[in-house]
């Protein structure tokens, strides 16, 4: 069973679909799920406030070895600061979050990610794949070896190239939508639930 | 390198799409989750709903619709018509929406556009203007298009941004039905005057049009009849964009 995390903010529907999962913020039905996503979209601070309780649960499970799969803010999550408010991230990465600077925020469309790396979640997705994104910050991985993916956004005349995928053993984390990203991001689902 | 955004309109009454579709393939040509399943296929990168249901009674058949919607669509997609308050706006977002639009109320009461803007996010808020020449200026107008405002469409622009407007929606009621292009223009206007995104609409009839209004700075362009009659596949549209430089999503 795949555990997708409710923050209360949101609708889940269509990942609950495409991943045949189940939508809980129960530590308990966490903690039996075969695999976890933490979808989130909202502020940093007012999401890792609801995140607190489960907390324990999940870094538990993530050390287990668990698939675990975090989306947009799910992603941040992973990290250990993030300059849009206070509040400690999971710290399961080092590195912080920080806000777009020079260009026009939030980023918001679809956005090409460029493989870093071999990463099971890009298995038969090609390199350069159009993703959705709506997001004002980004993740900064003190280890660049975790990164399995780049995007380049530019405009007003600068340019920010940021992390848009990172993978590391059984975690997984995404700055873009792969629920509102059409067949590419159905893909990247579809992969998950396989591993 | 973020893509130019095709984007398709739906116009929905009672949960149903009314204008006439043609596509001999959709069993239920006024089922609006088919016709978007199929935009969908082709590659279309985002649908925006337009409930044209006039009664506050009636809004339990859109709410009923955008959850269908969220559960089956997978790209983004915006939702508007006749919508009133906050109250209104949390609903339909926590039904599945990604965006909601307003038009007549944000011109009745500007607050609204500030308020709607810290409960939902500006990237989640969109400000649709319709807009028609007057000989001196393009004036807004509201109502689906019958009350004219007095109010200049290039400074209306300015200011929902100043309000915390995520996006520009923009109507030409003079380009509009007539499938002889964008207003180049009043778009053009309107892209230099703001520097949030805004999507061009009315008058598409050829994947032409398109690149008119991507060349002069718009970010996404909107169209209804050209792909509900299938004129132009959205597939289409896109390999000559691509072929033109215009960067666009192709799976």
């Amino acid at each position: 069973m795949i555990a997708i995390v409710d923050l209360g903010i949101g609708n889940l529907a269509n990942v609950r679909k495409a991943l045949d999962g189940v939508i809980t913020s129960d530590p308990y039905e966490i903690e039996k799920a075969e695999k976890i996503v933490l979808p989130g979209v909202g502020n940093f601070g007012a999401v890792m406030e609801k995140l607190e309780p489960l907390r324990g649960v999940i870094l538990d499970a993530i050390n287990d070895g668990k698939p675990f799969l975090g989306i947009c803010l799910g992603l941040q999550l992973l990290f250990e600061w993030s300059e849009e408010s206070e509040g400690k991230g999971l710290g399961v990465f080092k590195g912080n979050v920080v806000r777009f600077k020079g260009v026009r925020t939030p980023h918001i469309g679809w956005n090409q990610v460029w493989q870093k790396k071999d990463c099971p979640l890009f298995e038969g997705i090609k390199d350069g794949a159009y993703f959705y994104f709506v997001h004002s910050y980004y993740v900064n991985p003190a280890d660049e070896s975790i990164i399995a993916g780049v995007t380049d956004y530019q405009s007003k005349g600068n340019e920010v190239i940021f992390t848009s995928a990172v993978c590391k053993d059984n975690i997984f984390g995404v700055q873009f939508h792969p629920e509102k990203s059409s067949r590419a991001g159905l893909r990247l689902l579809a992969n998950f639930r396989r591993l | 390198m973020l893509a130019r955004r095709v984007i398709a309109a739906l116009d929905i009454k009672k949960g149903r799409v009314v204008k006439g579709i043609k596509f001999q393939n959709i069993r239920d040509a006024g089922d609006p989750i088919e016709l978007a399943k199929r935009y969908e296929e082709e590659g279309i990168d985002e649908i925006v709903f337009l409930d044209i249901t006039a009664s506050y009674e009636k809004r339990r058949i859109l709410l009923d619709l955008v959850k269908r919607v969220a559960e089956e669509i997978y790209v983004p997609f915006t939702v508007g018509g006749g919508i009133k308050s906050v109250e209104e706006i949390r609903e339909i977002i926590k039904s599945g929406a990604d965006k909601v639009f307003l038009n007549t109320a944000a011109v009745d009461n500007p607050g609204l556009v500030k308020r709607a803007s810290k409960v939902v996010g500006s990237a989640n808020l969109v400000i649709a203007i319709d807009a028609k020449w007057n000989g001196k200026y393009w004036e807004v107008y509201t109502h689906g298009g019958r009350k004219a405002r007095g109010i200049d469409a290039i400074e209306w622009a300015k200011e929902v941004e100043r309000l915390g407007a995520g996006e520009i929606l923009l109507t030409s009621m003079d380009t509009d039905g007539t499938q002889r292009g964008f207003d180049i223009p009043l778009t053009k206007a309107v892209v230099e005057a703001v520097d949030i995104p805004v999507i061009a609409s009315g008058g598409a009839g050829s994947p032409e049009h398109f690149y008119e209004a991507f060349k002069i700075g718009a970010t996404a362009a909107l169209a209804a009849s050209i792909f509900h009659y299938g004129k132009y596949t959205v597939r289409e549209l896109k390999e000559y964009l691509t072929e033109k430089g215009i960067p666009v999503r192709m799976e």
